[in-house]
């Protein structure tokens, strides 16, 4: 179960803003993390680690760097809920293990809700609002519960 | 099968007995893995740290490009140069470029086959299928997994085929219509499935701008990019050396998810307007505009024939006092090419900078970055808030004609003004 609260982005979030690419060459992932969504006030003020992304469609478009879901991770991102995904961004989270939920409805959670996620539920605790998650396929659920693609590979 | 389809049949490698149709997973192994400097470095710790490999599974499938922050731009981008120098000779690859491309231009000029599946570590990687090859982006850690074990997975996209007719007027090139079709399917209109071009608009095209609009398929969340190699694609590859390839077509049976037509006869040019690749409108709607930088380069349109367009529209006359035109060439070949016909020394003369071939202005890692309150007008593929410096500045993405008509008012102008 992951319980936190909810950081609320829009539409169409791109890889740039949740990691600009002048920061790539930094030498390691926690030394990129604190340049996380740079420019998203509302992101420094509210995290802590623990909380939870939430954003419309189309989250993580335009590049393919796993820099942004592995800054997210580092932070202590708890899972990513969004009405949908870009195609890399959600692969690359896969790899890394970063835990992604799509909620056609995604739109309709507002900023600073404490969400419960469980199974294939997610409830807000603030509104006592249930909404529906799409389910992984199978063959992407093995590589999340193996721990990421890497793991995954070692267990075969 | 749908040529898509048939393509990744053929790369396979889990007995799927030759057939596969959409929604498929299917373990393939890609002809070649491309990774740069952005995100290269990132590859290679999963490959040693966290994989605990030693060599790769292939050198002669791997290709390293040095574009992003070339030459080296700081001491971080220095030391990311010289983890990939070190592990590219520890490794022994053959194919190493540092400083002379766009990876997207280089694998182009230097490597894609017809009817290969190609993986690479940038976005951009789509691009192929301008010479009708399948290729894809994907992040460090698959890349580090196909180093190691010369596989991949993939999940069989739906296609959508596009077909294109009518004239091309003046003025009017790919760019406009990539824009046009990103603008009618939104930036997530097309995830997950294959974009095929197709139509005498298509065949039209010279292979610089099938690049163009190949390149661009992502930004409507496309898998993958593909045009039926033809007589063009031939030429270009006899003179590239690379004569010898597979030819894939569809089968009488070939399935599309939706079909979509364009006439290009009644196209204008078009602009996407700040914040999102799908901001697309006609020029019109922004003529007048005021601009700080022009940006004439990036994978998507600095080849030759984009500086070409550009020399002449901008042959005699000078960039508007107040703004300034970076000119970077896709490659050294493009630059070389440039430098020979006189169309280098146009751009110089009408008081173009002209930056060392890479990625340069695409986004804000190296040089033309911009400053609060600045407005960019570039041939590049992204106008993210924040892409190319401050988040308070803002990109306009258009063709090379309307960048070089625009650079001469300093504000966005109609290429037809010029060009008739």
């Amino acid at each position: 179960m992951i319980t936190g609260k909810s950081i609320v982005f829009g539409d169409n979030i791109d890889t740039d803003q949740i990691i600009g690419a002048h920061h790539l060459t930094r030498p390691s992932i926690a030394a990129m993390a604190p340049y996380s969504f740079e420019h998203h006030d509302h992101f420094r003020r509210d995290f802590a680690p623990g909380d939870i992304v939430v954003a419309g469609r189309n989250f993580g478009c335009g590049s393919s760097r796993e820099q942004a879901p592995a800054v997210l991770k580092e932070l202590g991102v708890a899972a990513v809920v969004a009405a949908s995904f870009a195609r890399i961004f959600f692969r690359n989270s896969i790899n890394l293990g970063l835990t992604l939920i799509e909620c056609p409805e995604a739109g309709k959670i507002r900023p600073l809700e404490r969400l419960e996620i469980e199974g294939d539920s997610l409830l807000s605790l603030t509104t006592g609002r249930r909404f529906r998650i799409v389910p992984l396929p199978p063959f992407i659920q093995a590589f999340l519960d193996n721990g990421g693609v890497v793991a995954h590979l070692r267990t075969r | 099968m749908n040529v898509i389809e048939k393509i990744l049949a053929a790369h396979c490698s889990n007995g799927s007995q030759g057939h596969v149709r959409p929604g498929m997973i299917v373990e393939i192994a890609p002809d070649l893995t491309m990774a740069n400097d952005a995100t290269a470095v990132l590859a290679i710790d999963v490959f040693k740290h966290k994989l605990q490999a030693e060599n790769v599974h292939d050198p002669a499938r791997v290709v390293f490009i040095m574009d992003h922050y070339t030459p080296s731009c700081s001491i971080d981008a220095a030391d990311t140069h010289q983890a990939m120098r070190a592990f590219a000779r520890e490794q022994q690859l053959p194919f190493v470029y540092d400083g002379i491309g766009v990876c997207h231009q280089l694998m182009m000029e230097r490597h894609v086959r017809p009817g290969q599946l190609i993986i690479g570590a940038d976005s951009h990687t789509c691009n192929y299928g301008a010479l009708g090859a399948l290729s894809t982006g994907m992040g460090s850690t698959d890349v580090a997994v196909a180093w190691r074990t010369g596989r991949s997975w993939m999940k069989v996209p739906e296609a959508i085929r596009i077909e294109v007719s009518g004239a091309w007027p003046a003025g009017v090139c790919a760019k406009d219509l990539i824009l046009r079709i990103v603008g009618d399917l939104t930036t997530s209109g097309a995830t997950y499935q294959a974009m095929v071009f197709a139509g005498p608009a298509i065949r039209a095209l010279g292979i610089s701008e099938r690049m163009t609009l190949c390149n661009m398929v992502i930004e409507a969340g496309a898998k993958f990019s593909y045009i039926q190699p033809d007589d063009k694609t031939a030429a270009f590859l006899r003179a590239a050396g690379r004569p010898d390839y597979p030819v894939f077509d569809d089968d009488a049976d070939a399935v599309y998810a939706r079909t979509l037509t364009y006439d290009v006869g009644s196209l204008e040019p078009q602009i996407a307007c700040p914040g999102s690749v799908d901001n697309v409108h006609p020029i019109g709607a922004a003529e007048g505009i005021a601009i700080d930088e022009f940006f004439l380069g990036a994978c998507t349109n600095g080849r030759y024939e984009d500086l070409e367009i550009a020399a002449q529209i901008l042959r005699g006359k000078e960039v508007a006092a107040g703004s300034r035109l970076l000119v970077t060439p896709a490659s050294r070949d493009v630059l070389l090419s440039a430098m020979a016909s006189g169309v280098l020394a146009t751009l110089i003369e009408s008081g173009a900078m002209i930056a060392n071939p890479g990625c340069s202005a695409c986004f804000g890692g190296t040089g033309g970055i911009l400053g609060k309150n600045e407005k960019l007008l570039t041939t590049a593929n992204r106008n993210f808030k924040g892409r190319v410096g401050s988040p308070d500045s803002e990109i306009f993405l258009a063709s090379p004609a309307v960048v070089a008509a625009s650079a001469i008012t300093g504000r966005i102008t109609d290429p037809r003004r010029i060009l008739q």
